[in-house]
C-alpha cells in the first residue's frame, strides 16, 4: 500500500511534468495545427537555460525558493525567446506551404537545436545545479514521504496550469487564442492580429516546457543535449491521450501518461516505461483518435 | 418516365447536426431513374451537406440513404461510389498533378480494375485492359470537348474545362446517379447551354439519373424535370420547376435570405 | 504504359548488377565500401519514396524496418545465433549454399518487416498524415528497444560474424529491381489511383479508389523493401547494433527523398549517392573539429530545402523527364 502511494505521488509529479510540455504542443496544434516536433529540444533549451542561470543567480542568492523563481523566470524567458525566433524564421514563411513541409521543417528544427547544443554543451550529462535543498516535507507513512522538491514540482505546475486556464479563459489574449485556433480568415476579419498572437502563443508554449525543464532538473539533476527528444515524444503522447487541441485534455493527459508510467516501472518492468507510451499512443489512435476528451471534427468538404 | 422507374436514391428522413448546429434536419427525397432533379436554395441551406451525408463522407445522425437498391447508411464513400453514385464537388478537387488522361484512368481504376502482378509485368491481358481504358477515356473526352487537352496537367486548365473534367471523371467511375454539386457555377450563358444538353444527353443515351445542386436558375429551370428547396437544413418545397418558383415558402426563403 | 518487353528488362537488370559488382571487385576496398552503402543506401530512398513520395505521406521509422530486416536475416544466417542461426550456419557450406541461405534470410527479413508495416500502417494510415510521423517514430523506437532487450541477437552488445554474403551484384539486383518495379507500376491502374490518392484523397474516394488500402498497401511494400535493405545492410557491415538503426537513420533516408524530390525515383537515388559519398568527404573536416557534421548537415539541409526549395533536386520528375522546363 506504502510502495502504491509513493508510486502515486511520483506519478503525479512526473505528470505535472509532462502536463506542461503537452500543453506547448496543444497550444501550438490549436493555432496552426502543427506537431511542433522542435518542442521537446525547447523543453531541454529551458533546462540549459536554467542551468546557467543558476550559476549565474547562485553568486548572489543561495539555494531557496528565491532561487528557484528566479531560475524559473531566466529560463521562461530565454525559451519564450527562443520559441519566438523559430517559429519567426522557420514556421511562418511555411504559413501557406503544404503541412508535411512545415513538419519536415519542425524535424530539421529539432535536430538542429540539438546538435547545436551538443556543440555548445558537449554530449555528456551534466549535473543541474542544487536550487533547493532536498528535504522531506510531507510524511504520509513511515517509509513514504513527499519531498520538498516534489511539492515545488505541483506547486509551479499548478500555478502555470491555472495562470494559462486564466489567461485562455478571462482575457482578450485567451478569446484571440481561440478565435485563431477557430479559424485564421475568421479571426482576420474580426480584427485579430493573427499572426502577432501565433507569435504569443508559441512564446507562451515554449516557456511552459522550459518550465517543466527546470522542474525536471531540480527533480532529476541530470541534464543533456538529447533530454528534450524522448519527453517530447511522451508528452505529445500525452497531448494525443487528452485530445489535441485542448487545453484540460492536456493536463488529463499528462497526469494520466504519468501515472500509467510510474505504475508499469514500479510493477511491471523499468526497461519497458518508454515503450508504454507509444503503446499507448497507438491504442489512442486505434480506439479513440480525438482523445478522451477531444471531439472528433469532420473534415470540411 | 413514368411513376413507376424504380428508386435509385432514396434519402429518408436524414438529420446532421454539427455541434449545436442542425445543419441538415429530416430531409426526405427520392431520385429515380433516368430522372434530371434540382436541389435548390440559398447559401447555407444544406445541399451540399446532403450531399455528404449520402455519398458517406460524413455520417448522419439519423436517417437512411438507399442508392441502387441497396442501403448505404454508414458506408464508406468509396464502397458507395463502387456501387455507381458517384458525386462531383463544388470546389472542384481534379487529380491536379496529373494529366487530363490520367485523372480520367485513375476514376476507373475501381471499376476495371485488372491485376497488379499481371501489370508489373505486362502481360497481354493487361496490355488488352490498359488499351481498353484508353479507349474509353478517348471516348470520355470526345464527350466532353477534351481531347485537345488530354495530356496537359488537370491543374493547368481552364475553369470551364476543369468543370467539364470534373463530370467526365465522375462518368469514368461508372457513375449511373449523377450528383453534380454546382456543375454551372463560373460558366458562361454558352458554356451551361452546353453543359444542359451534354447532361440531358447523358440520360437520354446512357440512362444516367442526375441530382444538381444549383444556383444558376437558367440552368435549374431549363434542365430539371423536379426541383427540390432547401432551407435551413430542411426541405420546404418540391415540385415542376414551374411550381416551385410559384411556392411563397420558396419566395420567402430567398427573399429572407436577402434582407440577412 | 511503355511495352518494354520483360526479357529487354530482365537483361537490363542483371546487366547492371554484373557492372557493379565488376566494379566492386576492381576498387580498392575503402571505394568498394562506399559503392556497397551507395547501392544500399539508393535502395532505402528508392523503398522509403513509394511511401513518402508517391503516395504522398510522411513516415518517419523506416530504421525500425531496417533493423527488423537486418535482424532477422542475421539471425538465420549467423552461426552462433541460437537455433535459426546454428541451423543456418551448420547448413551453409560452400558458396552456393551460402548465396541460397542469403536469398532466403533475405526473403524472411523482408516478409518480416513487411508484416510489421501492415500492422503499423493499417491503424495509422487512417488517420491524419501528422499523426504517421509520430507513430512511425514511436515505431521506430520501440523496435529498437525491444531488439535491445533481446540478449539472443546480443541486446545492446550488437550481432557481430553475421557473414559477408553481401555482393554488389545483389545490391545492385534488389536495387535495379525496386526502380523497375516502380517505374512500371506508375504505368499501371494501381500506379495511377496511388498516385491519385496522393493528389486529393476525398476525391479518389468519391470515385471508388479507396485511401486507406493504397496507402497501407505502399506503406507495406515499403517496409518490406526497407527490410531487405537492412538485410543487405548487415551482411556488408557484418555487425550490426541497435544504436544503428535510431531516428537518426530514418531521418538520414527521409533527407535523402526529400533532397532528391519526393516522388522522384531517380532523384531519390542522385541524392542517396550523394550523401552518401558527401560524408565521406567531410570526414577529415569532422576528425578535426570533433563535431558530429553529419547531423549538422542534415538538420540545416532540411530546413534549407523546405524554406528554399521543398521539391528538392527533381521535384516529382525523373531525370529522362527533364525536358529543361523548370
Amino acid at each position: 500500500m506504502d510502495e502504491l502511494l509513493q508510486h502515486i505521488v511520483n506519478g503525479v509529479s512526473l505528470g505535472s511534468i509532462y502536463a506542461l510540455v503537452a500543453l506547448g504542443y496543444t497550444l501550438v496544434y490549436g493555432n496552426l495545427r502543427l506537431i511542433n516536433f522542435a518542442h521537446g529540444d525547447i523543453f531541454m533549451a529551458g533546462a540549459f537555460a536554467a542551468l546557467f542561470a543558476s550559476a549565474g543567480i547562485s553568486l548572489a542568492i543561495g539555494p531557496g525558493l528565491a532561487h528557484l523563481l528566479l531560475v524559473l523566470l531566466a529560463a521562461m524567458l530565454a525559451a519564450g525567446l527562443l520559441g519566438l525566433a523559430i517559429e519567426r524564421l522557420a514556421y511562418r514563411p511555411l504559413r501557406k506551404a503544404p503541412r508535411v513541409n512545415l513538419l519536415m521543417t519542425a524535424v530539421g528544427v529539432s535536430l538542429l537545436l540539438e546538435n547545436l547544443a551538443q556543440v555548445l554543451f558537449g554530449a555528456t550529462p551534466r549535473v543541474f545545479p542544487t536550487v533547493l535543498k532536498e528535504e522531506a516535507w510531507l510524511r504520509l507513512s513511515r517509509d513514504i514521504s513527499v519531498s520538498n522538491i516534489q511539492v515545488a514540482v505541483l506547486a509551479v505546475s499548478l500555478g502555470l496550469m491555472l495562470f494559462l486556464e486564466w489567461l485562455v479563459r478571462a482575457t482578450a489574449l485567451g478569446r484571440a487564442m481561440r478565435a485563431v485556433s477557430f479559424s485564421h480568415e475568421l479571426a482576420a476579419l474580426m480584427g485579430v492580429p493573427v499572426d502577432r498572437v501565433i507569435a504569443l502563443t508559441f512564446c507562451l508554449g515554449s516557456s511552459l516546457a522550459a518550465a517543466a525543464g527546470v522542474l525536471v532538473g531540480i527533480s532529476y539533476p541530470r541534464v543533456d543535449p538529447l533530454m528534450g527528444v524522448l519527453v517530447g515524444l511522451k508528452a505529445f503522447v500525452a497531448a494525443v491521450l487528452g485530445g489535441i487541441g485542448d487545453i484540460r485534455g492536456a493536463v488529463a493527459g499528462g497526469l494520466l501518461l504519468g501515472l500509467a508510467e510510474e505504475l508499469v516501472a514500479g510493477y511491471v518492468s523499468t526497461s519497458y516505461r518508454d515503450a508504454l507510451a507509444f503503446s499507448l499512443l497507438i491504442l489512442v489512435l486505434l480506439v479513440k483518435p480525438a482523445g478522451l476528451l477531444g471531439r472528433a471534427a469532420p473534415e470540411k468538404v | 418516365m413514368s411513376a413507376a422507374a424504380e428508386a435509385v436514391l432514396d434519402v429518408e428522413s436524414l438529420s446532421l447536426a454539427f455541434g449545436g448546429l442542425q445543419a441538415v434536419d429530416a430531409f426526405s427525397m427520392v431520385l429515380r431513374r433516368g430522372e434530371l432533379a434540382g436541389l435548390i436554395g440559398p447559401n447555407g441551406a444544406g445541399k451540399s451537406t446532403v450531399f455528404n451525408l449520402v455519398t458517406g463522407v460524413y455520417r448522419p445522425d439519423v436517417g437512411e440513404v438507399r442508392a441502387l437498391g441497396r442501403r448505404v447508411t454508414g458506408w464508406r464513400p468509396e464502397a458507395i461510389a463502387r456501387l455507381g453514385l458517384v458525386r462531383s464537388f463544388q470546389n472542384i478537387r481534379l487529380f491536379r498533378d496529373l494529366s487530363v488522361r490520367d485523372n480520367l484512368l485513375a476514376a476507373m481504376h475501381a471499376q476495371l480494375p485488372y491485376g497488379l502482378l499481371a501489370g508489373l509485368l505486362r502481360t497481354p491481358a493487361a496490355l488488352r485492359a490498359e488499351a481498353g481504358l484508353g479507349e474509353r477515356a478517348e471516348e470520355l473526352m470526345g464527350l466532353m470537348g477534351l481531347e485537345a487537352r488530354a495530356d496537359e496537367e488537370a491543374g493547368s486548365l481552364p475553369y470551364g474545362d476543369q468543370k467539364k473534367l470534373e463530370i467526365a471523371r465522375a462518368l469514368a467511375a461508372g457513375a449511373q446517379v449523377l450528383l453534380l454539386d454546382e456543375p454551372a457555377a463560373g460558366m458562361n450563358p454558352r458554356e451551361s447551354q452546353w453543359l444542359m444538353q451534354a447532361l440531358r444527353r447523358l440520360r437520354d443515351e446512357r440512362g444516367v439519373s442526375i441530382l444538381l445542386i444549383e444556383h444558376d436558375m437558367r440552368v435549374v429551370m431549363g434542365l430539371c424535370e423536379r426541383v427540390l428547396v432547401m432551407d435551413h437544413g430542411q426541405k420546404i418545397a418540391e415540385g415542376t420547376p414551374h411550381q416551385v418558383q410559384r411556392d411563397a415558402r420558396v419566395i420567402e426563403a430567398y427573399l429572407g435570405s436577402k434582407k440577412g | 504504359m511503355r511495352r518494354h518487353p520483360n526479357s529487354l528488362a530482365l537483361l537490363a537488370l542483371l546487366a547492371a548488377a554484373c557492372l557493379a559488382q565488376g566494379a566492386y571487385a576492381l576498387l580498392p576496398a575503402y571505394p568498394a565500401t562506399i559503392l556497397m552503402l551507395c547501392l544500399i543506401n539508393a535502395s532505402l530512398a528508392t523503398s522509403l519514396n513509394l511511401v513518402n513520395g508517391l503516395a504522398g505521406q510522411f513516415s518517419l521509422g523506416h530504421a525500425g524496418f531496417m533493423a527488423i530486416g537486418a535482424y532477422v536475416a542475421a539471425s538465420i544466417t549467423t552461426p552462433g545465433v541460437d537455433l535459426l542461426g546454428l541451423a543456418g550456419g551448420a547448413l551453409a557450406q560452400g558458396a552456393l549454399a551460402q548465396q541460397a541461405l542469403f536469398a532466403l534470410a533475405l526473403l524472411a527479413a523482408g516478409l518480416a518487416a513487411g508484416l510489421a508495416g501492415y500492422l503499423v500502417g493499417l491503424p495509422s494510415l487512417r488517420l491524419r498524415g501528422d499523426y504517421l510521423a509520430i507513430v512511425t517514430l514511436g515505431f521506430g523506437e520501440i523496435i529498437r528497444v525491444l531488439i535491445l532487450n533481446i540478449p539472443a541477437v546480443g541486446g545492446p552488445r550488437g550481432l557481430s560474424g553475421v557473414p559477408a554474403y553481401s555482393t554488389a551484384f545483389a545490391a545492385a539486383l534488389f536495387l535495379g529491381a525496386l526502380v523497375l518495379g516502380i517505374s512500371r507500376l506508375v504505368g499501371t491502374s494501381h500506379g495511377r489511383a496511388l498516385l491519385a490518392v496522393r493528389a486529393d484523397e476525398v476525391a479518389a474516394a468519391a470515385l471508388g479508389s479507396s485511401p486507406t488500402r493504397f496507402k497501407v498497401a505502399a506503406f507495406t511494400a515499403s517496409a518490406a523493401a526497407g527490410g531487405v535493405a537492412g538485410g543487405l545492410l548487415a551482411h556488408a557491415m557484418m555487425y550490426i547494433n541497435p544504436s544503428s538503426f535510431t531516428f537518426m537513420r530514418s531521418v538520414e533516408v527521409v533527407v535523402m527523398v526529400v533532397l532528391g524530390g519526393a516522388g522522384s525515383i531517380s532523384g531519390g537515388i542522385l541524392a542517396a549517392v550523394l550523401l552518401t559519398i558527401l560524408p565521406e568527404a567531410l570526414r577529415p573536416l569532422q576528425q578535426l573539429t570533433g563535431v558530429d557534421l553529419r547531423m549538422v548537415l542534415y538538420s540545416f539541409l532540411l530546413i534549407a530545402l523546405m524554406l528554399a526549395r521543398p521539391q528538392g533536386l527533381l521535384g516529382r520528375r525523373e531525370l529522362w523527364q527533364l525536358k529543361g522546363r523548370p
